[in-house]
């Protein structure tokens, strides 16, 4: 059995920490080829073959690769699938965006988020938004999935695999690439940010997002909001945590206002430490929060702010 | 323009799941169910999109139990001009998976030839996020996945799309696939008059066994279990008493 790994590449260089983590999740499958699809990969690639437990890299370098479009890739991924067994990569916008297309030309089922591989063909995955956890086994002849890279520990280096390079097949032309825009901001993002300090409905207004920024400035936090602190206009609704929003696990989640919805507990309860900030004493919120404190958010953020 | 809009009825967000003792998936009976919200997000950008005078016609499709067609009701009621329900079980358990709903699908677009088709970039109960990159796939088309914008300038859409740590932007040649992400649009709210009116809009029905689609599960979910359950932990008195179990006991500060 062998693995082809599709590599996430940013600004030329390997997402390592996102591939280190993948390889460390199906190390176990077989020989680990990675495959770098993108322009200008030669650094990539490098970086690739020092990892732990590849046993050879691919490099795909071409124009059409330079901005992950969702075709050519998928295109060149099937005109390599042949001989592998399981086909994978970190779970990414990219390779959301990648591999369930490359499943359906294979003719098989995509598996998304896997937690844990549990032998060739069975994987755990989280459904409903990690409120229920699946064990599913696959009958297809290649399994093609995504790997949720919280779930592993990262592989380290010391390998010193080969680096191939391979044809690329012509672009299907179906889309092209207008512009990238990261998002300028001083604070992190918030599904890779290490604390984060949400506001619910309970912050009151727009204007008083400000307190939460406040101590979000303080703790080099991420914002976030429930759903109806940004139904009631008080955020914008991509600082949505929650189901039907972003799915984050901080190692600090401070819930500030937030009465604690299925639907918003969903998308932090997997974080390391919850506070929750709340005048309710009885709010679901405190029933996940690892420390709980009852009282006036105007009065407890200003004092926190400043005691940090 | 014609626009296809498939559509998922499945638990409502705003339901606690629970995971049946026997581990055989999770409880579905008399529970609350709704139009999956990525759905009902891709909805009103197709029904803007006729607003806007730039689609002639929205027709949504939904797979699956017969239950199915009461989400169509509701779609409907927000401005879809007609629904397409395909019966593929009447097991509530049976979750058709995506591969089966693209490949399903793909038949009605044969049919029904859209210039575009937009989806919810997942749904809500399993979690997938995948049928429309199949569909793009299996009919050869472009796709625009995790749509933040879209502008419709001749043959070609404009899609802003959420990627890790910003916004990408792309051109696909229509007919092509978007799904739809959070931030795309807010959703209207049903009016009652337009509910009454829903009520007589058309609804085909059609059964997944008459399109020649091998709709048989390539997945078999051998157990479906809990999540760890987190503890409750302490309530604090004052905010130095919080600052310094913060410190010294989580350790996070």
């Amino acid at each position: 059995m062998s693995v082809l790994l599709l590599a996430e590449v940013a600004n030329g260089h390997l997402v390592t920490d996102t591939v280190a983590k993948a390889l460390s999740a199906v190390k176990a499958l077989g020989d680990v080829t990675v495959l770098v699809a993108t322009q200008n990969g030669t650094e990539a690639a490098a970086e690739a073959a020092k990892l732990e437990g590849v046993s050879k890299v691919l490099l795909a370098d071409d124009a059409s690769l330079a901005h992950e479009l969702a075709e050519p890739v998928a295109a060149l991924i099937v005109s390599l699938a042949s001989g592998y067994s399981h086909i994978a990569a970190g779970s990414t916008a990219f390779s959301k965006n990648v591999l369930p297309r490359v499943a359906a030309l294979l003719d098989v089922m995509i598996l998304s988020d896997v937690t844990a591989v549990k032998d060739a063909e069975t994987f755990d995955r989280p459904v409903y938004a990690g409120n229920a956890i699946q064990t599913v086994q696959s009958s297809d002849p290649v399994k093609v999935f995504t790997i949720r890279t919280a779930a592993f520990s990262a592989v380290g280096e010391g390998g010193s695999a080969s680096v191939d390079n391979v044809s690329v097949p012509a672009d299907p032309g179906l889309s092209s690439w207008v512009e990238d825009k990261a998002v300028e901001s001083e604070r992190p993002e918030l599904t890779a940010a290490k604390n984060i300090v949400s506001g619910g409905r309970g912050v009151g207004s727009k204007e008083n997002f400000d307190t939460i920024a406040k101590l979000a400035d303080k703790l080099n936090a991420a914002i976030g909001a429930s759903r109806a602190a940004v139904d009631a206009g008080y955020a914008p609704n991509d600082w949505q945590v929650g189901q039907t929003g972003k799915i984050v696990a901080p190692d600090l989640y401070i819930a500030v206002g937030i009465s604690g919805a299925i639907q918003h507990l969903a998308g932090m309860k997997d974080s390391r430490v919850i506070v929750a900030i709340n005048k309710d004493e009885d709010a679901p919120i405190f029933q996940v929060a690892d420390y709980g404190l009852v009282g006036d958010l105007f009065t407890i953020l200003p004092e926190l702010t400043a005691k940090l | 323009m014609k626009i296809l809009v498939p559509v998922k009825r499945v638990v409502d967000y705003n339901v606690r799941i629970r995971v049946k003792g026997d581990g055989s998936g999770v409880e579905l009976a008399n529970v609350k169910m709704s139009v999956n919200p990525f759905d009902e997000i891709a909805i009103e950008e197709a029904v803007r999109l006729k607003e806007k005078g730039i689609a002639t016609e929205v027709v949504a499709v939904s797979i699956g139990v017969p239950q199915a067609k009461e989400t169509l009701r509701t779609v409907l009621a927000m401005g879809t001009d007609r629904a397409i329900f395909v019966e593929a079980t009447t097991d509530v358990n049976v979750d058709i998976e995506p591969l089966a709903v693209a490949k399903l699908l793909a038949k009605v677009i044969e049919d029904e030839k859209p210039n575009l088709v937009i989806a919810g970039k997942q749904a809500i109960d399993n979690d997938m996020n995948a049928t429309g990159q199949m569909l793009a796939a299996l009919l050869g088309w472009g796709q625009a996945t995790f749509a933040s914008s879209v502008e419709i300038e001749g043959d070609s859409a404009t899609v802003s799309r959420e990627v890790d740590g910003g916004l990408q932007t792309i051109r696909v040649k229509l007919p092509a696939i978007i799904t739809s992400d959070l931030r795309l649009n807010e959703p209207r709210y049903v009016a009652l008059p337009n509910i009454m009116k829903a009520k007589k809009k058309p609804l085909e029905e059609r059964k997944a066994s008459d399109l020649g689609v091998d709709i048989t599960p390539r997945l078999k979910v051998i157990r479906t279990a809990e999540p760890p359950q987190r503890q409750a932990g302490v309530k604090v008195s004052s905010v130095d008493e919080l600052v310094s179990k913060l410190k010294n006991e989580a350790g996070v500060i």
